[in-house]
């Protein structure tokens, strides 16, 4: 007579009180979902109606299709004709700007956290400085640096824009991750005849993969993201990124909104399915180094 | 080669003539802190530098003081931070109060929770503008259904529209805000609230003498940290509303761009400089507590 023993607690009517937690978590709860679902729905709602259907005010379209998709991915309007070669720039740009931060930050967390060098701190403290600059208030004189530069209208000026922002916050993860690792490794390693750059490669760089994963993934997600420096800096159309080009559809009142919607659902899905995917990483390797307590 | 370490002031062997007060682990540090240098002097200082340089003439500021848009700028930077700010924060702890419940739908209702800090902010703020889009839009298509009456004209009423980019603002970044907080409440020890608990506390005194004490700090930091990233919010009000109606909903993050269409870049650089002494106490703050 096991089994009915077992079974007991599930078959327990809920008490009172429960119920009323349960119901006031549910008044919290049901707002919260409509409240962050609402402009997203909104969007997939566009993405998936004809365009006499999508202004008809419906929660579901009569007849939802894959239209505009197609219509998308052949480039069939005037305001998506570069469509592809959109999407690419941003995929370029964003992994160029990934593998840059990711290069400059690992080097400075390493040379500040483990090789001590002279004046690491310093750079630490600026670089902090830097990451507390509004990223808006620095695309000003950013955009006339560019220009004196010659960069201007380059995928390099928005590239080297993007690791400037990203990689601060990218070195002060990277070193308050390396902190943490034992310096015992490092003189073992050296005890056994490791050069520095021997012991950067072959005991540094294994132990760090999961934080570099996470700011690879950051500077990565921020670039793609970028708005503001991206409609700054590039301005010709097969050079524009593509929340840049969204941005254009706002020029003629007669856009294309369903168009519209649909290409900014594709452009947001990289990002979320990344997020999801890595989110493990993300949380461990972000969210708890943003803000200590 | 064997004899070195890699802690300073150990007496290794002195390498190469020209450094001879560095040991190679050193050296090899100046090395790869290079990059980062580099693009520090050409992409902070230089344009640092370059914009203070160009915001030198008093007469920027007088230009910039007869402004009435810099004027309406900053009272709306001021509104943004005080109210959205503290509304947005209170929410948040408010939620993370809420999501750290055990409950199997309130797992999944955190997955969904995360979205709007998960995908890129230009789509759904485009797709809250043409939400209220006053002919079109699918608020006053409701409206119309219900009351037979047409909407109001929303993003064209400064307020109502500073109030949107308010909201929108909230929106993006309340996940990520409540996820750390959550992380603060989960930090706390269980045996505090059954201590409390077995005293009898009811749940404002669980929350006033047992979660509060521990997340005031991360609380306060959260708050002035979204503070500093929130004076560089250029999406959630140029993307929604354009600075307009009339220019009157622009805060300092938009009015750069606002100054580089009028060809006046000293105003934009003048009204940053403006806006210093308001950020260099935060960021001063931040530091003291990040660089420990």
């Amino acid at each position: 007579m096991r089994l009915p023993a077992l079974r007991m607690p599930a078959l327990r009517r809920p008490t009172w009180r429960e119920v009323g937690t349960e119901a006031r978590l549910l008044l919290i709860g049901i707002p919260v979902l409509v409240w962050t679902l609402i402009p997203i729905y909104h969007m997939f709602l566009f993405a998936i109606s004809p365009k006499q259907d999508a202004f008809a005010g419906k929660l579901w379209p009569d007849h939802p299709s894959l239209n505009n998709f197609r219509i998308v991915f052949n480039q069939q309007h005037y305001f998506l004709r570069d469509f592809w070669i959109q999407f690419w720039n941003s995929a370029v740009i964003a992994l160029a700007v990934g593998a840059l931060t990711l290069f400059v930050a690992t080097a400075a967390a390493f040379a500040i956290s483990r090789l001590r060098v002279p004046g690491g701190r310093w750079v630490m403290n600026l670089a902090l400085f830097t990451y507390f600059i509004p990223a808006a208030f620095l695309a000003v004189p950013m955009y006339r640096t560019m220009g004196n530069y010659g960069l201007l209208n380059n995928h390099w000026s928005l590239i080297l824009a993007m690791v400037t922002i990203a990689s601060p916050y990218a070195i002060w993860v990277l070193k308050q991750a390396s902190d943490k690792l034992p310096f015992e490794l490092d003189e073992a390693a050296v005890m056994d005849g490791a050069t520095t750059l021997q012991l950067f490669r072959l005991v540094y760089l294994p132990l760090m993969m999961p934080s570099m994963v996470a700011v690879g993934i950051y500077a990565i997600l921020l670039a793609w993201n970028e708005y503001l420096y991206a409609f700054l800096l590039l301005s010709r159309d097969t050079e524009l990124t593509l929340p840049v080009a969204l941005g254009n559809f706002l020029a003629a009142d007669d856009s294309p909104w369903e168009l519209l919607m649909t290409t900014g659902f594709i452009y947001a899905l990289p990002p979320a399915a990344i997020y999801y995917v890595f989110k493990r990483y993300m949380v461990g390797g972000l969210t708890a180094g943003a803000v200590k307590s | 080669m064997t004899t070195m370490t890699l802690s300073p002031g150990n007496a290794a062997v002195p390498r190469g003539p020209l450094w001879p007060r560095f040991t190679t682990p050193q050296v090899w540090g100046m090395v790869l802190l290079v990059p980062y240098v580099l693009v520090f002097l050409a992409f902070v200082v230089y344009p640092v530098g370059y914009g203070l340089w160009l915001a030198r003439h008093p007469a920027s500021y007088v230009a910039l003081y007869n402004d009435p848009i810099f004027a309406r700028a900053a009272v709306n930077t001021l509104i943004f931070l005080l109210v959205g700010i503290n509304l947005k924060m209170l929410v948040a702890l408010f939620l993370s109060g809420f999501f750290v419940q055990s409950r199997s739908w309130i797992r999944w209702l955190s997955v969904l929770f995360i979205l709007p800090w998960a995908v890129p902010s230009i789509p759904t703020i485009l797709s809250v503008r043409f939400m209220f889009n006053p002919e079109w839009g699918v608020v006053n298509n409701l409206i119309f259904k219900f009351t037979g009456e047409d909407g109001p004209n929303w993003l064209n009423d400064p307020s109502v529209a500073l109030t949107m980019a308010i909201l929108m603002h909230i929106w993006k970044s309340l996940p990520f805000w409540t996820l750390i907080l959550m992380s603060g409440r989960l930090a706390i020890s269980q045996d505090l609230f059954e201590a409390a608990e077995v005293d009898g506390a009811s749940f404002w005194q669980k929350f006033r003498f047992v979660t509060w004490p521990s997340m005031q700090t991360l609380y306060l930091t959260c708050t002035l940290l979204s503070m500093i990233f929130t004076l560089g919010d250029f999406n959630s009000v140029y993307l929604l509303t354009g600075g307009g109606p009339a220019d009157l909903t622009h805060v300092l993050a938009t009015l750069g761009i606002r100054y580089i269409r009028l060809d006046r870049l000293d105003l934009a650089m003048a009204s940053i400089v403006c806006a210093l002494p308001l950020v260099l106490p935060l960021v001063y703050f931040m530091m003291k507590r990040l660089s420990r």
